[in-house]
């Protein structure tokens, strides 16, 4: 699947697409097929979100995985400072990260 | 310490009206990312992995108690609880919020520290020697010289928009602590036969994509001109740098591609013009400068004698102090290392304890050194075990410097928008695999420098062992390179062979060290045995 993901410009905290707005969580985020360009150009002109772009990722279960690490590491947080990641419901679906 | 004037004051103050201004009109859209991003980097604000991440420059690496209350202040107020301090000699911020950080910069005005400059193509912080003014081996003071560079570079109209980053280094012993030679410009401060104070040249060094150990431009350069040779310098820089090609665009591609000699020549012809334009300060503006770096009142009585009864403290001492100039003083390293840790952060409460260490123990001064520790430069030797128990309680007397888990490590994957791997979990498992003081302290000096990708701000071009992280095929991979040193004996690390796994390069290491320990010779450091006995051995021991 293509997702959308940047940071959020007032905050800088990394985004992710939902087809409505822009969450925190990758799991909410959505396939956009086709349509990134159009979607990038409305959200960041309207300021929604800075610095964004599209990538390739994996729907695995009721996770998005994005297949870049630098991406999975975007979505959790530093990988050495677990405290400052964001939870998962689940402690081991952070496994996937790595 | 050097202290703002009025005109310091006044500029730093505009600067901060100004840029909370551009910041309000990138918010309420009057700005577009692409015209905005220029003027956030001129102001040290980067977009990273997880925010916006703040560069704070700490000149020469020269800091006082008030303003690392500060900055844990800031690490509280608009962070997350902590800082990173760099390679450059700089703190960085990770957490940072765009619409917060004219109110950062009105902080760091207050206690006079900005953060211009610390990105983009312009002359940066000029980095120097954490030991400066305390070092039983200087000459001089290094820092009224790079304080001097810092009032000469900061908004210089001509040299703003440089063809890339320009990077100076100032030292003034024989020992280089700075990596000095492995800057734009590197200086050191000597005295000629006559007696008088003078700098050897040293240009086109640096790390990144094309590593270089900087050539001797001028063998003698005479104290008055420093300003006007090295404004020489960076004209022919810019003057002829490739602005065609980023990858090519340091000074080091130029004096590479012309040649030592050729660069020196352009560089005297220029100077000869140069020094006419009356560009050097009145021998009176130095002395002001001087000033403020003279030596504090030390006590003269003050004891050598210490009680080393507590082996613990001992084993600190030994590792963590050094020589001061001054009878009955030292050096105090604190190791912003401990096993398993971050290399270079440090937390709130860290900061803050260190910084009434320093006002109490240490005639308020502090150091950042490029090796990411921090050092309280003068201390009575009498205060050494009040100020080790203090540290002890805070994890902050960690005994390594210089030793193999005294890691630099850049942030890597972990925060870098640029990373190609992870570097800090690299450098935790090296640190935890040789936990052992014992096996650490037999394996002696080895400086083991990781970087997250080819830009190298963790040095491994120059460490001992030096470790880069590439990405293969979106795995991260590591390639291992032996015999740099960022010290007087300056030389860039060369690759061993085929990279390893983040798992393999850990092991890798730990079979590096056992062939030095196998073959080295009675007071041999690993960069010696390797020096002397060659790549083979090592490479038989890793690859096998
Ligand atoms: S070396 Fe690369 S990964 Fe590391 S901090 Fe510098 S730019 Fe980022």
């Amino acid at each position: 699947m293509r997702i959308l993901t940047g940071n959020d410009l007032v905050t800088g905290q990394v985004t992710w697409w939902t087809g409505e707005g822009w969450s925190l969580h990758v799991d909410e985020a959505t396939d956009v097929a086709d349509k990134a360009d159009a979607i990038l150009a409305v959200e960041q002109a309207a300021r929604r979100v800075n610095g964004a772009y599209a990538i390739d990722a994996t729907r695995e279960g009721g996770h998005v995985r994005p297949d870049h690490i630098k991406d999975r590491i975007r979505a959790i947080g530093p990988t050495v400072r677990p405290d400052l990641a964001l939870a998962p419901a689940d402690p081991a679906d952070r496994d996937w990260v790595i | 310490m050097y202290r703002y004037d009025d005109f310091d004051h006044g500029m730093v103050a505009a600067r901060v009206d100004e840029f909370r201004e551009q910041v309000e009109r990138r918010l309420s859209g009057a700005l577009t990312e692409d015209q905005f991003k220029p003027l956030r980097l001129m102001n040290g604000l980067y977009l990273q992995l997880h925010a916006y991440m703040y560069r704070i420059a700490v000149p020469y690496g020269t800091m006082s108690a008030r303003q690392l209350r500060k900055l844990a202040h800031i690490a509280r107020t608009y962070d997350r609880g902590y800082g990173h301090f760099t390679t450059r000699q700089n703190i960085q911020f990770n957490w940072i919020e765009l619409k917060n950080a004219p109110d950062i910069m009105a902080e760091l005005a207050s206690v006079e520290m900005h953060s211009i400059q610390t990105s983009g193509n312009c002359i940066r912080n000029t980095t120097s020697d954490q030991y400066a003014g305390a070092a039983a081996d200087e000459m001089t003071d290094p820092r009224p010289w790079a304080e001097l560079l810092r009032q000469w570079s900061t908004f210089h109209p001509e040299f703003s928009y440089l063809p890339r980053k320009f990077k100076v280094a100032v030292i003034a012993s024989a020992e280089d602590r700075a990596a000095m030679r492995l800057h734009d410009i590197g200086v050191e401060i000597v005295r000629n036969e006559a007696g008088e104070l003078g700098f050897k040249v040293f240009v086109g060094g640096g790390m990144g994509r094309t590593p270089m150990v900087a050539p001797l431009i001028r063998e003698f350069l005479p104290a008055a001109n420093f300003i006007s040779y090295l404004e020489a310098c960076l004209r022919v820089y810019n003057r002829y740098g490739r602005r065609d090609n980023m990858f090519k665009a340091r000074i080091k591609i130029l004096v590479h591609e012309i040649g030592a000699a050729e660069y020196a020549r352009q560089v005297e012809e220029e100077w000869a013009h140069v020094k006419t334009l009356g560009l050097d300060p009145p021998a009176e503006e130095f002395e002001r400068i001087a000033v403020q770096f003279a030596p504090p009142p030390l006590d003269p009585e003050a004891p050598d004698e210490l009680d080393l009864g507590d082996p613990d403290f001992r084993v600190w001492v030994d590792q963590n102090i050094v020589a001061h100039k001054a009878k009955g003083h030292a050096i105090v390293t604190i190791s912003l290392k401990p096993i398993g840790g971050i290399p270079g952060d440090c937390s709130a409460d860290q900061m803050d304890l260190i910084a009434d260490l320093a006002e109490r123990y240490s005639h308020d001064e502090l150091r950042v050194t490029h090796a990411q520790n921090l050092v309280l430069p003068h201390v009575a030797k009498r205060d050494l075990y009040t100020i080790w128990q203090a540290l002890d309680a805070a994890g902050l007397a960690t005994p390594n410097l210089d030793l193999i888990s005294d890691i630099i490590a850049c942030p890597g994957l972990d925060y870098c928008a640029l990373a190609n791997a992870r570097s800090i979990p690299v450098a935790q498992k090296i640190a935890e695999r040789f936990s052992s003081l014992e096996r650490q302290r037999d394996v002696g000096e080895l400086k083991l420098k990781i970087s997250g990708c080819i830009n190298a701000c963790g040095h491994h071009h120059a460490g001992h062992i030096g470790i880069l992280g590439v990405d293969k095929k979106g795995e991260e991979n590591y390639q291992l390179s032996f015999g740099g040193s960022g010290a007087e004996d300056a030389s860039v690390a060369k690759i061993i062979g085929p990279g390893f796994s983040e798992d393999g390069v850990v092991d890798a290491v730990e079979k590096a060290v056992e062939t030095y320990q196998a073959l080295r010779d009675p007071g041999e450091r690993f960069l010696d045995t390797y020096r002397r006995v060659g790549l083979q051995p090592f490479k038989e021991a890793i690859y096998g």
